[in-house]
């Protein structure tokens, strides 16, 4: 136990690696000056002789590359050119509402879906059943853009139930931090609902047909006590695997969302960085969203063990 | 679990068959991948005779027309520069659909280049899964962004970034459909009958990898068109003259309260076309691969 749980921290080393070395290639095989592509046009020659310090771009590329790893370990992401403020500040200072609108995302998207898969499951080919397929469908196709605009349609300028835009943080207001992050959570969840339910709800019928639930039944356990005590359980597996998968997919949406609501989170921040060519600020921010979706892969792999004593390597 | 099968819904095979529904859910069922297939040939055909279609230029600009109703003139309306909606959506058809397929056959032809690679010579498979790995931990809009705002924002270049964080999911496939191959008989009598390493590829390999990217295909033809969409809405992808149902919606946005046609026109369109791509691909994988096909 002790052993695969090593083994599996030990995994990751190689594919961070390899993120860094696609980061690093991305910015420095591009054709061109890679500081005049890091400074932008409208860098000035100081600018341009600052990141060409920085970047040691005379050195050799492997030592080039050693430097960097070097600096990245020591959690120095480098310095934005437009703000001059270091890019590890930059990001904690904005990853207030990305964390937030994350976080209540995956705890809504469980919170529903999981009930409705179960559901879907009990009552297979019930009406139930066949909405929640048609809906799952449905939840993948509708860009999230675009389900967040029919939402704000509707809640906010059509009932006036909610905020159209923008973000409180909860300092500010309890109040004003919950209702600001409703539609955007609802809209971002949509997918998340349909991917899990549909897991959920293939999962269950596959246990369903094991022997120790037909022995559950047999000694008289009520079917609600065998489905969610017996059979929700061994779901658990698939149901976090594809919370692993998903999260690379869900900080893709995150982007998006927070540019449709107008959230001041690390999408935004990505968005303003690409569009003012602070590339220290946007390679940061990939390296950081891949590692966060490598170490969240890791905790889903180790909560595996928690769920199922029987996986273990 | 691959994500695919994931979403799919797929059961386990030896699922007792249940006698063929005729009611009326069953029928739609049935008939979803056709009214697909019809809208997909609908959606082509208005892009490819867009000029048939309407007399507008999509780019002529009118300020003295800007945001105009739906009339006979223009179906749609008009945008805030006063160029008419319908005849944008459908230009922007052409610019969506063959970033889509653009995409598709970028990623295929790499992704079937290094699938094989990695699935034939073992002392590629390392490297090559590794840096997929890497891939696939980076957002796929943050890397396409990141390599748009490198290269440039022109439809080559939007092509060519949305396929790299597509790559890692058809390499996967091809390698696993290709070491599945070899580990079967027919392979190993190939070998033992002197085949060399070219025909054992094209002939008995290769040919293995075919239906599961038709599958695949679709569903990256799709999340392309969805990535291009996020992208354009962005203000990231593609520039404003060229017309794509992401940047039509990305214009809309400011003015989304007054005139919500704007955004919602282009996002319906584009909303059908994937969910047709993706009942589509669900339809090919029940047809082609019965062990995976889901429940109906």
């Amino acid at each position: 136990m002790a052993f695969y749980i090593l083994r599996r921290i030990l995994a990751i080393v190689p594919t961070c690696l390899a993120v860094a070395v696609i980061v690093f290639a991305i910015l420095r095989l591009t054709p061109g000056d890679p500081a005049t592509v890091l400074a932008g046009d409208m860098a000035t020659p100081e600018q341009l002789a600052q990141i060409r310090a920085a970047l040691g771009v005379d050195q050799p590329i492997h030592l080039q590359f050693v430097f960097w790893i070097g600096r990245l370990l020591q959690g120095d992401l480098g310095i934005s050119l437009i703000s001059q403020v270091p890019v590890t500040q930059l990001i904690l200072d904005r990853s207030g509402p990305t964390l937030a609108l994350a976080i209540s995302t995956i705890v809504s998207s469980v919170v529903v879906a999981v009930p409705l898969g179960v559901a879907a499951a009990r009552f297979r080919h019930s009406w139930l059943d066949r909405g929640l397929m048609g809906f799952s469908v449905l939840g993948f196709s509708v860009p999230v853009f675009l389900k967040g605009y029919l939402l704000v349609l509707l809640f906010a300028v059509g009932l006036r139930w909610l905020p159209v835009q923008g973000y409180t943080a909860p300092a500010d207001s309890m109040a004003g931090f919950a209702t600001a992050l409703v539609l955007p959570t609802i809209a971002l969840s949509l997918s998340y609902i349909a991917l899990i339910a549909r897991i959920t709800r293939s999962s269950v019928l596959e246990i369903i047909r094991e022997d120790y639930i037909r022995t559950a039944r047999a000694k008289g356990v009520g079917e609600r006590l065998v489905l969610f005590r017996h059979a929700l359980r061994n779901a658990a597996v698939p149901i976090l695997t594809v919370i692993g998968i998903g999260i690379a997919t869900l900080i893709s949406g995150v982007v998006v969302t927070e540019s449709v609501f107008n959230l001041p989170g690390l999408g935004r921040l990505v968005v303003e960085s690409v569009l003012a060519r602070d590339y220290p600020v946007v390679q940061g921010l990939i390296l950081v969203f891949a590692m966060v979706c490598i170490l969240i892969n890791l905790m889903v792999d180790l909560l595996y063990c928690v769920f199922d004593p029987r996986i273990s390597y | 679990m691959t994500h695919d099968e994931l979403v799919s819904g797929a059961e386990p095979p030896g699922t007792i068959a249940r006698p063929p529904q005729r009611r009326l859910s069953g029928l739609i069922a049935s008939r979803a991948p056709v009214i697909a297939l019809a809208y997909l040939l609908a959606v082509l055909l208005a892009a490819s005779f867009a000029p048939l279609l309407t007399g507008s230029d999509p780019g002529y600009l009118d300020p003295g027309s800007r945001l105009q109703p739906m009339s006979v003139a223009h179906p749609l309306g008009t945008d805030a520069l006063g160029r008419d909606l319908y005849a944008r959506i459908l230009y922007g058809g052409r610019v969506s659909l063959a970033v889509g397929f653009g995409v598709t056959v970028v990623s295929v032809a790499f992704g079937l280049l290094a699938g094989v690679l990695a699935g034939y010579f073992r002392a590629c498979d390392r490297v090559i899964m590794q840096m997929m790995d890497g891939l696939m931990a980076i957002p796929s809009i943050l890397l396409a962004i990141a390599l748009v705002a490198l290269w440039g924002g022109g439809l080559g270049t939007v092509i060519l970034a949305i396929s790299v964080p597509e790559l890692p999911r058809v390499v996967r496939l091809v390698r696993s459909a290709i070491l599945k191959a070899r580990a079967e008989l027919y392979v190993e009598a190939a070998i033992s009958l002197g085949a060399r390493p070219w025909r054992l590829l094209m002939r008995h390999l290769v040919p293995n990898t075919i239906a599961p990217l038709l599958i695949q295909g679709t569903f990256v033809f799709s999340s392309a068109m969805l990535t291009e969409a996020a992208m354009s809405f962005l203000g990231i992808g593609l520039p404003s003259e060229i017309p794509s149902w992401g940047n039509i919606m990305a214009e809309g946005r400011k003015l989304f309260q007054l005139k919500p046609g704007l955004i919602l026109f282009a996002g319906f369109v584009l909303a059908g076309t994937i969910l047709s791509l993706n009942l589509l691909g669900d339809a090919a994988r029940d047809a082609l691969d019965p062990k995976l096909a889901s429940d109906r």
